[in-house]
């Protein structure tokens, strides 16, 4: 049957890739030998995640002490950390399974990396919860409400933290599942082109004996959408959950009810950049730029004007409550964070995150690489910079001044951040070179719909570029 | 029937076979054959020999811990384990004096309470007296004599000794502080006595010498009047700390703090002014406060003598002029109107000035009101003359013998930098310092004393009040009670001291008594309460007439002073003037070595581990040096032709013109805590008439070093920013019209109307069916003195952290005192963070406020931070995982985390000695867990204080009261600011505080939180007239 891509959109897909291709350009990746760029990108990762190791050592070796932290700043970068990864994560959930259930076809060609870079996210945001108390080796399995022998002794159903433990554990385990199911297909195509024996061995094992039947591919229609469905609340609870530390809490600037709304679009924000910065590399990297097009990126885009702006509203809303509510605390609050000796971390928060993203209204630059590329790391900086001021600046100055202090960071906590960075960069390195780094199964499906072999153009300034198939 | 029941382990055993009975002590009963015998074993036997040996060394080389718990095997008859044993005693150094009752458990010290049944102290303490148990366990103690820096015994020691002296050649002379100890002073008359031309001289690094010598010429007897604070109602201070650390401060506080409190029924308290350069924790609490130049103090002086004079019937004389101080004609119209009923005291060291106090307190009638020559005070009978003549005696080689019983004057005494030449022309130095210090360091021969709490003593603070000193521990090393040391170097016949002192006091003060007549029940009844008053008998008395004060020649009539004071004293003095003082810590240094002492911050600066010198806001201008969020900077201070470069404090309320230094630091062999900490500050003391003045006004520069420096303050911020809800004070005029002046009353709109936030909830809250402990704590009686913070940190084993800890923010102090200035903004809040140059100052104790609706208990994730049925917040430190979750939800801040391991770790062996030696370890309370790292900890409100009272009552089947249950902040408290109680007993003292104060000056800091603390706060009231500052 002859389809036709709409003559009124943008193929998804350039390049006039036929289906083998389509395979080919994914595989490739994982067949041929690693490249010298990749050696060096892994390299660098696992040299940060080294000097992060040490960091990690001595702070588990010699407490916490190791970082700035203090009597009034109970938590600072460790937190933030914390926070800001777990906001990154989100893009990768909401592409995987909102845009799925809305049928937004494009996400086809991102959302393998994007949900595997939510789950190195979350990876590298779980270490902080653990590393972060005072005794993680209890910590690891104290939170959690297991059976025991100590009588009645159980966990707090009251504290956010305990909400926290189930929040983050139920969202990394349905992503896992979720990003799995979707790789078993493009495993099982790496299994059937595999030369060597141990690729055939792993990927075979990878593949969970996948067939490619009918009824195969229904069941993972069908369990792909049921793990959408799941995943989807689990996009607005996380974040939800996790802005509750904060929110249910007494501290000025911290005890707000607009905290969950705000902070999910915040982590839809920041994770939509990160994606940006690591598909632009990938695309570039790889030669993917057919399946990752300049649509994807400005689809992406908008998406992060309309979550910067949301962002930015809330930032006005906050400043607003604070000035009605009457409440001298809450006024103070605000008014150091934006006036007090950590000025300038709200100057970037503000800049970056409501004033940055503006400039996507403008369609040269959210169609210029270049430009997204920076506004990308821009806005990931303003995010991160987003949890520091709302951590930072609302502990270090609350209600008794006698208590007030600064909080300057040590070596430890930029080693204990690098740590998450060599780790979440290894990780994904690795992705990328040994797991196919395209949805190859989903993107097919949308070949023939949305490809420019299909498409018939009708752009009336361009009418000398139409092609017809 | 006897059980003949036998065990063998083989048949061989039970044959009593001969070649079993051969190997039966070997560890192989027959040699494993390594060597190949033919049976084909050889290989397995080998492997199990090797398997052996590794094992073996492999368990070798662990390290078994070892613990030193040893079990008592013949039990004391009065040491019964876990249960606390109490001895009343004595503190004494040098003149500084506190009665006091020592616990001990399980035969150590580590507690120390005020004894109530003292009329001198009257039960209070201060920090220097709580942490004093800790130097008990100072590993810096000599473990025994030593001669000429080897290790001698005692024999050896008193053999060589005696031959010295007698060979000495020249006089003899025993240095000493001031001995307050009747008995001690008789022991040094029976050395001088057998050595010709002995003699003793006393000095005090915190010397009185103006009082004694103005009195002398007055009274005709250089003693101290025993001055009582709590008869006047009204007091004026010239750079008298009296409240901090003038001469007897536990004593005036409590007096001080009777005038002060007010009620429901006293609706009157005493108004107090301060005139002053440094601002003193006094002055932090005086009504109204003046900043004088230390040069102008004889003038300001002369001019309130010419304003009381000119209305008593007093002659007038001529001072020179100098311009207005603020609030001296009102101080001196206070004073008038209450005559007979105030108090004017200095802390001058010149006779001059304390003339001119004698000469105005005289004029006002106050001589037998609150001030009292005929019984007459002991806590300063030095002499710095006396002291200075020695050493040019030393110096000119006509001393032949030198001992130093306990006191250091090569570091303490103003010209101490001279004795180190001086030394050199002596040929017998010997010191009875229990540890190396900066003079016994110049000493040939130590014989070192016991520590206090390991000796034998009595003391008469004052005239007619005696107490007893007992052991209350074994000598811990081979020391020996200075006292028999003289003695038998004396060749006493008695050389025991307890021997000798009971003779004396059956003696004297038996015999001078008809209550008791027998003298055990009478020695076992004084050392019962350790105090024994009113007993109209003076011992020390005669022994003023050594103290040598003949060149100081103090006119007694107001033209000649005036004369005298015209001349040392300036008007119009331009250049910097350097005002040394003491901090309520350190005091004068002898104590240095003492972690829980470095620690404890400073009252009015809030910094701790250092020595700084404060500066005016306007100098701090001028320079362009701030001291803000702990960063400040470093200045050049030259003085004498020295330059040291020290950091600075700006100090609000420093005088203009005036900068301030504390004493007691720049150690050099005071053991690992102190040294190397500041600047020694004893060789910048000045000369004034010849005498020496805690200020130096001439030739003192100060210049910015262009350094930046970290200092250790625990309170960075100065005001409390106009929050009313933290700080409520009014002026006693305003109190009086309404007990609730200066409350400020939060309320929230509700449909119903305007409600007390306390009022409305969904939830009806916790019910407390039995006890509700509940704590007071009065900030109009709060001196700040941060007695209760080492009250605290002693009973509850709370770490040292260290200098650069507390530079990190990180101190772990569970009760703490804030301390908030005043402001003179009220809108702009960034001027609001900056103090008014003359502030009104407000000390605030802050510790866990144990919330009935507790913020921190709801966000443990793990249920480690729970309420008790008792309203205590409790901390399971076991079952802490350390998120801090709970310390960043408490709106007071009060929770303290253990960023490290503080205890047994290198890094913090040398500042928290209480929990790195087993030596240190002896003062660790066993009721209360020393916290592992990463844990949270926090005010208990001392629950195993709750307990153990719970317990008591329990056991003689009533209900504890109010003498049962205390915490160590309110028992430590000099000034009974801190009342702490169960407010479901209708008769405690708290339950009926607050039934009055309920609707009157209790309130809850941060009511509006709704977080129902358990700590109320009675407001601060000042006797102003009005209202003067903002915020």
């Amino acid at each position: 049957m002859e389809v036709t891509t709409s003559p009124v959109r943008e193929p998804l897909i350039t390049g006039k890739k036929t289906l083998h291709d389509i395979t080919y350009d994914v595989c490739r990746h994982v067949e041929n030998k690693p490249n010298v760029a990749w050696l060096l990108a892994l390299a660098t990762a696992m040299g940060v995640l080294a000097i992060g190791a040490y960091a990690v050592w001595r702070t588990l070796w010699d407490g916490i002490g190791m970082w700035g932290n203090n009597k009034t700043v109970g938590w600072a970068w460790d937190i933030t950390n914390f926070v800001w990864w777990i906001g990154i994560g989100h893009a990768g959930t909401l592409i995987s399974a909102i845009l799925l259930l809305f049928r937004q076809k494009w996400r086809n060609a991102v959302n393998r990396a994007a949900e595997a870079m939510t789950i190195f996210a979350v990876l590298a945001a779980a270490v902080f919860p653990i590393l972060h108390t005072g005794r993680p080796w209890l910590t690891a399995y104290w939170v959690f409400p297991l059976p025991n022998v100590f009588g009645s002794l159980w966990i707090d159903f009251n504290s956010p933290l305990v909400w926290d433990v189930f929040a983050v554990s139920t969202y990394f385990t349905v992503s896992l599942v979720f990003w799995y199911i979707g790789l078993i297909p493009d495993f099982a195509t790496i299994r059937d082109r595999a030369k060597g024996i141990i690729s055939r061995t792993i990927y075979g094992a990878l593949s969970f004996g996948w067939n490619g039947s009918a009824k195969t591919w229904e069941r993972y229609e069908a369990v792909s959408l049921i793990l959408a469905g799941l995943a989807t609340p689990l996009v607005l609870s996380v974040h939800t959950i996790v802005s509750m530390d904060f929110a249910t809490s007494v501290i000025p600037g911290w005890h707000t009810t607009i905290f969950p709304p705000y902070f999910v679009a915040g982590a839809i924000f920041s994770g939509f950049a990160m994606v940006l910065t690591l598909m632009i590399i990938t695309r570039r990297l790889f030669r993917l730029t057919d399946y990752i097009t300049m649509q994807h990126i400005e689809l992406m885009n908008i998406i992060i004007l309309v979550t910067g702006s949301i962002v930015g509203v809330a930032y006005l809303t906050e400043l607003f409550m604070a000035w009605y509510s009457g409440v001298e605390y809450e006024q103070y609050a605000f008014l150091n964070r934006a006036t007090g000796p950590y000025w300038w971390a709200y100057g970037i928060m503000m800049t970056c995150n409501v004033v940055s993203p503006q400039l996507f209204w403008i369609r040269k630059i959210r169609t210029s690489i270049v430009a997204t590329f920076a506004l990308s790391i821009v806005v990931n900086i303003g995010m991160w910079f987003e949890r520091f001021v709302i951590i930072v600046t609302s502990l270090h100055r609350d209600f008794l001044p006698s208590s007030w202090v600064m909080f300057y960071p040590t070596m430890f906590d930029v080693g204990t951040y690098l740590f998450t960075f060599g780790l979440f960069f290894t990780l994904f390195f690795l992705f990328v070179k040994f797991f196919p780094v395209i949805n190859m199964a989903e993107v097919k499906t949308i070949l023939k719909s949305s490809s420019d072999n299909t498409v018939v153009h009708h752009k009336i300034e361009e009418d000398t570029k139409v092609t017809t198939h | 029937m006897k059980n003949n029941k036998r065990y063998w382990k083989g048949i061989e055993e039970l044959q009593n076979d001969p070649e079993l009975v051969k190997r039966a002590d070997r560890e192989f009963s027959e040699l494993l054959p390594i060597k190949d015998n033919g049976k084909g074993d050889s290989r397995r036997d080998f492997l199990k020999l090797m398997g052996f040996g590794i094992s073996a060394a492999t368990l070798a080389a662990c390290e078994a811990p070892i613990r030193k718990a040893i079990p008592y095997i013949v039990k004391p008859v009065d040491v019964d384990p876990t249960i606390p044993n109490y001895y009343a005693s004595t503190y004494i150094d040098g003149g500084d004096y506190c009665s006091i009752v020592v616990k001990t458990r399980e035969g150590r010290p580590i507690k120390i309470n005020g004894n109530d049944f003292s009329q001198v102290t009257y039960g209070g303490t201060n920090a220097q007296v709580q942490a004093s148990v800790l130097s008990l366990y100072d590993k810096q103690r000599l473990e025994g004599p030593v001669a000429k820096g080897k290790a001698v015994s005692w024999d050896d020691l008193d053999q060589t000794i005696s031959q010295q002296l007698r060979g000495a050649g020249g006089r003899i002379a025993v240095v000493s502080y001031t001995v307050l100890s009747p008995s001690t002073q008789a022991a040094i008359g029976e050395f001088t006595s057998a050595y010709a031309g002995a003699k003793h001289v006393m000095y005090d690094p915190q010397p009185a010498d103006g009082i004694l010598a103005a009195n002398k010429s007055m009274f005709g007897k250089a003693v101290l009047p025993s001055y009582d604070f709590s008869k006047a109602d009204v007091i004026v201070s010239f750079g008298a700390d009296f409240l901090g650390t003038w001469i007897s401060p536990i004593t005036y506080a409590k007096q001080y703090s009777k005038t002060r409190k007010v009620s429901k029924d006293k609706k009157t308290m005493s108004r107090h002014y301060q005139f002053e350069s440094n601002l003193s924790l006094t002055g932090a609490n005086a009504d109204y406060r003046a900043g004088i130049r230390a040069s102008q103090e004889g003038l300001v002086l002369g001019q309130l003598y010419n304003l009381i004079s000119a209305k008593t019937g007093g002659s007038n004389a001529n001072f020179s002029k100098i311009a207005t101080v603020p609030h001296l004609n009102k101080a001196a119209g206070d004073l008038l109107s209450a005559r007979g009923k105030s108090l004017v005291v200095s802390g001058s060291n010149d006779p001059a000035v304390q003339m001119l106090v004698n000469q105005i307190n005289q004029l006002l009638g106050n001589y037998g009101q609150t001030l009292d020559m005929d019984r007459p005070s002991y806590f300063r009978r030095g002499s710095s003359t006396a002291m200075e003549n020695l050493i040019k005696d030393m110096q000119a080689g006509r001393v032949g013998a030198v001992i130093f019983y306990n006191c250091n004057p090569a570091y303490d005494f103003f010209a101490g930098n001279q004795l180190q030449d001086a030394m050199s022309k002596v040929k017998v130095k010997i010191s009875t310092a229990d540890k190396i210090d900066e003079t016994t360091l110049l000493a040939d021969y130590i014989a070192p004393d016991h520590h206090y709490l390991e000796s034998w003593n009595d003391a008469s603070p004052r005239q007619g009040s005696f107490s007893l000193a007992q052991p209350a521990i074994m000598p811990i090393f081979d020391t020996r009670q200075a006292q028999s040391t003289l003695l038998t170097w004396a060749g006493s016949p008695e050389t025991d001291y307890y021997d000798y002192l009971s003779g004396r006091w059956r003696q004297s003060l038996f015999s001078s008594q008809s209550v008791e007549k027998d003298f055990d029940r009478f020695w076992d009844k004084a050392l019962y309460d350790g105090a024994l008053e009113n007993t109209g008998v003076s011992l020390l008395e005669t022994a003023s007439g050594e103290i040598a004060y003949a060149n100081t020649n103090v006119p007694v009539d107001a033209t000649s002073l005036a004369g005298t004071i015209n001349s040392a004293y300036k008007a119009d003095n331009v250049g910097v003037e350097l005002v040394l003082y003491q901090k309520i810590g350190i005091g004068s240094g002898r104590q240095a070595n003492n972690p829980w002492l470095q620690e404890m911050p400073d009252p009015i600066t809030k910094a701790c581990w250092d020595n700084y010198l404060t500066i005016p806001q306007s100098m701090g201008n001028e320079m362009d040096i701030e001291t803000k969020e702990g960063f400040t900077g470093m200045v050049n201070l030259t003085i004498n032709g020295q330059t040291h470069k020290l950091p600075v404090v700006v100090q609000p309320g420093q005088a203009p013109g005036t900068v301030g230094l504390a004493l007691g630091y720049g150690r050099t062999k005071a053991g690992k805590v102190a040294d190397k900490l500041g600047v020694n500050a004893y060789p910048m003391v000045g000369k004034v008439n010849g005498n020496f003045a805690f200020f130096n006004a001439s030739d003192v520069k100060v210049e910015n070093a262009d350094e930046s420096y970290k200092i250790a303050q625990t309170q960075t911020h100065e005001t409390y920013m106009g929050r009313e809800s933290i700080i409520q004070d009014t002026v006693l005029a305003e109190y009086k019209e309404d007990p609730k002046a200066g409350r400020f009353e939060f309320k929230v709109e509700t449909y119903e109307g305007k409600e007390d936030p306390e009022d409305v909830s969904l939830w009806h809250g916790h019910k407390y069916p039995n006890h509700h402990w509940t704590m007071a704590i009065d900030l109009t009686s709060c001196i700040g003195c941060s007695a209760c913070t080492v009250s605290c940190q002693v009973e509850n084993n709370v770490a040292v952290v260290g200098k650069a800890e507390v530079v990190n923010r990180r101190e772990m102090h569970w009760l703490r005192i804030d301390r908030y200035y005043s402001s003179d903004a009220a809108e702009d809040l960034d001027a609001m963070e900056i103090a008014s140059a003359n502030p009104e100052v407000t000390f605030q104790p802050m510790l866990c406020q144990h919330c009935n609706n507790a913020p921190c208990e709801t966000v443990c994730p793990v249920l480690a931070t729970t309420h008790s049925t008792e309203g205590l917040n409790q901390m399971t430190y076991n079952r802490c995982i350390g998120t801090r979750y709970c310390a960043n939800n408490c709106p007071y801040k009060v929770r303290r985390f253990n960023w490290f391991k503080y205890h047994d770790n290198e890094q913090f062996a040398d500042v928290n000695v209480a929990m790195n030696t087993d030596l240190g370890k002896m003062v660790l309370n066993p009721d209360v867990t020393v916290r592992a790292r990463g844990v949270m900890e926090k005010c208990s409100f001392c629950i195993q204080r709750i307990q153990l009272g719970k317990l008591e009552a329990k056991k003689q089947g009533r209900r504890p009261d109010d003498d049962d249950v205390n915490t160590a902040c309110a028992e430590a408290c000099p000034t009974d600011a801190i009342l702490f109680g169960d407010r479901n007993n209708p008769d405690s003292a708290i339950s009926k505080l607050l039934n009055d104060e309920q609707e009157g000056r209790a309130y809850h800091v941060l009511q509006e939180l709704r977080v129902m603390p358990n700590v109320y706060y009675l407001t601060k009231i000042r006797n102003k007239d009005q209202e003067e500052t903002n915020a």
